[in-house]
């Protein structure tokens, strides 16, 4: 079979780092404008076809073998803070990005997320409001084909109805609606990125019940629909082509080729007249690191020294336990209840709480199966008693930004092209470890409201991040404090645009890919624009 | 219990064998298409390994599946066919169990009693070995075999209804069931 043509486009008018939702919608958006757009993607092009082998292997314990590809000398990194920051657990190299794993859950911001200094006095305001966001937000729930209702009274001003509807709640979500009327906890549905409802790209979700990481029908979203959709509008989307650095020009006010190197080892140059780097949190300031010049020794568009600085996550913070009656976990992969009560911040005291209720709470009975050291008989009645009556909550934490939290380069270690590895320096202040323990507080009221034995609690010593990687090129009005600006252009060099929850200011408590999504159709609009 | 063709393939849709796509079920005719996987040297599951199967699945079954046999064939001889390296891993953990067996017992392990399958199982350690491709005779036979087998029945939404969850993980039965209380 031959190979791909991995050459450069000729008088390519952009070029896109990184084909996940944020280098996809920038690209399909651009090239639907009628521009010339080329996509690198670091990764493979994954066959659609083996996505219930890549199930399989999410299913069976024994076989380690990564189920993205994820990992070795391409994915090497250092874990150098105080917490242990497993970088590959969830982020995805190749054509679709981490929303290949994703679980696909798809909320605005609020309104309070975009001014915590104003309103609380920490952090730093966003440089745009929820206002300026909201017709993006439209857009990006229209292109996400997002299932979701109106009645969240938590969630800020929306004009339309959802593109889908919400997926119905599920019978653990009764169960846990009643205990929470009882605290005057408000329950509300979930907005999925997830097809509730057939349409011409996937299939309605046929429950497999394996979201994250593989959804083997389509009918979560994934950003292969939108680099699908590019290259219909002529875009060239090249995978396995890892970029290994930026050149600028003379006067450091451009930037004039991305240098990429072929799985031959062929290294290519290819110009744009404009760039967009849509690499992910980590990988985009690790980038801009490695292309440091003469001219810019601190890497490119770092004048503010703030690339790869106010690195943050969500974190998770759960209880679970166990209800003398059946609860009926396990039939779907993703949750259909949640309460945004506790989001907004009263003071500067807590971070926000956004909370979960799971659908997928306990062991399936095939999980019990396979570690089981019983058969037969023995076997079934350890299923039955292990499986059917577990109920969970979750919630994500949000962690504010500060500078020694940063993604810099190892020097001591490189990857399979002989490039530093990124260094992840990941810690938890005091405010967010509080955050935890609140959301801690909630989660067991609700379970003991539900009469459940709590099995297990996930506070602040034992959390672990939601692999949300954001901060690391922050966008800001003040070049000296910031990577970006309101437009995702970056202060420094003129035609080179940064898509991707590396410029979140702040990171909120919610999942941050419609928000990737808004802030990528934002940055498409004014690059459009320039052109 | 009966376990139906239908859960054969559900369990094959599970494991990526078989060919599930979106929610309509495989049709029977698949299984008679040859296979496509470019493979010079497939894997031949014979009468004699898949009898080794069956009396496994003798051992690892409850008592209230009635039809083994029937459904560990259906289950197993797409799997070995679509998936030329899986299968291969397969037969040679039955050579191995079934080594053990004549080594033991001076019988194959489809010809020792109930009680003697299931001490072979212990005496190799299988009931406690990680599951592992590439261990040992005991993580293989628990990888390829005794989780085969198990993922088989309790992935597919008539084993698993067993305890009580008809859209087992690994198997498309829609956006239902999870809306629905207990029975």
């Amino acid at each position: 079979m031959s190979q791909p043509d991995r050459t450069p486009t000729e008088n390519a008018d952009v070029c896109v780092v990184g084909a996940g939702p944020a280098g996809a919608i920038v690209a399909d958006r651009l090239a639907s404008a009628g521009h010339e757009v080329i996509v690198l993607e670091a990764g493979p092009r994954f066959d659609p076809d083996e996505r219930e082998e890549r199930m399989e292997t999410h299913l069976r314990p024994g076989d380690d073998t990564p189920i993205w590809g994820m990992g070795g000398p391409r994915d090497a990194y250092t874990s150098g803070g105080e917490r242990l920051y497993p970088l590959n657990a969830a982020r995805v190299k190749g054509v679709g990005g981490s929303t290949l794993h994703w679980q696909g859950m798809v909320m605005r911001m609020h309104e309070q997320d975009f001014r915590v200094d104003s309103e609380l006095g920490v952090a730093e305001d966003w440089p745009v409001d929820y206002d300026d966001l909201r017709p993006y937000y439209a857009a990006a729930e229209e292109a996400l084909a997002v299932a979701g209702a109106s009645d969240n009274p938590f969630a800020p001003p929306r004009e339309e109805p959802h593109p889908m509807p919400a997926f119905p709640p599920s019978y653990s979500d009764s169960l846990f609606a009643e205990a929470c009327e009882e605290l005057g906890i408000a329950t509300h549905s979930v907005p999925n990125a997830r097809n509730s409802e057939p349409t011409d790209e996937a299939s309605a979700c046929v429950g497999y019940g394996t979201c994250r990481p593989v959804c083997p029908s389509g009918a979560k979203y994934d950003a292969t629909r939108h680099v699908d959709s590019a290259q219909e509008g002529g875009a060239r989307v090249v995978d396995e082509v890892p970029v290994q650095r930026l050149e600028h020009d003379d006067s450091g006010e451009k930037v004039t080729a991305a240098v990429y190197v072929t799985p031959e080892g062929k290294e290519y140059r290819q110009e744009a007249d404009e760039f967009v780097l849509a690499a992910g949190g980590v990988e985009t300031p690790r980038l801009l690191l490695l292309s440091e010049s003469e001219q810019y020794p601190d890497g490119l568009a770092n004048g503010s020294g703030a690339v790869g600085r106010y690195f943050m996550d969500h974190l998770f913070a759960g209880v679970g336990g166990r209800l003398d009656e059946r609860t009926r976990q396990k039939h779907v992969g993703f949750n259909t209840t949640e309460s945004h009560q506790f989001y907004d911040r009263e003071d500067d005291s807590r971070g926000a709480i956004k909370l979960e209720f799971l659908n997928y709470a306990g062991p399936a009975p095939a999980d019990i199966a396979m570690g089981a050291d019983s058969f037969g008989d023995d076997l079934l009645a350890e299923i039955r008693e292990g499986y059917g009556n577990h109920v969970a909550m979750g919630a994500l934490v949000e962690q504010f930004p500060r500078a020694e939290n940063r993604i810099t380069l190892d020097r001591s270690r490189t990857d399979d092209h002989g490039n530093p590895v990124p260094e992840v320096i990941w810690s938890l202040d005091d405010r967010t470890r509080r955050t935890i323990e609140r959301a801690n507080e909630i989660q067991r009221a609700v379970l003991e409201e539900l009469g459940a034995d709590i099995e297990w609690v996930v506070g602040p010593d034992a959390t672990g991040p939601a692999y949300h990687h954001m901060g690391t090129t922050r966008m800001g009005t003040d070049p000296d404090a910031s990577v970006v600006d309101a437009d995702l252009r970056t202060h420094d060099l003129a035609n080179l645009s940064i898509a991707g929850s590396s410029v979140f200011v702040t990171g909120g408590a919610m999942n941050p890919t419609l928000t990737i999504a808004a802030l990528a159709l934002k940055a498409a609009d004014a690059i459009d624009a320039r052109l | 219990m009966r376990l139906t063709r239908r859960d054969a393939l559900a369990a094959l849709s599970a494991v990526g064998a078989g060919g599930v796509a979106g929610c309509s079920a495989p049709s029977a005719a698949r299984d008679d298409e040859t296979t496509t996987a470019s493979d010079a040297n497939p894997p031949e599951l014979g009468e004699d390994e898949l009898e080794t199967l069956v009396a496994l699945a003798a051992v690892l079954y409850p008592s209230e599946v009635e039809n083994a046999a029937e459904f560990v064939e259906a289950y197993v001889r797409p799997r070995v066919r679509d998936r030329p390296e899986h299968g291969r891993g397969m037969v040679a953990a039955i050579e191995t169990l079934d080594e053990y067996a004549e080594n033991l017992e001076g019988e194959r392990y489809a010809a020792l009693d109930a009680a003697a399958r299931e001490e072979l199982l212990a005496y190799m350690a299988v009931d406690t070995a990680d599951p592992d491709p590439d261990g040992d005779d005991d993580e293989r036979v628990r990888y390829y075999l005794v989780n085969d087998l198990l993922f088989g029945l309790y992935a597919s939404p008539t084993g698993a209804s067993l305890a009580g969850l008809e859209n087992p993980p690994g198997y498309p039965g829609g956006t239902a069931s999870y809306q629905k209380g207990p029975e």
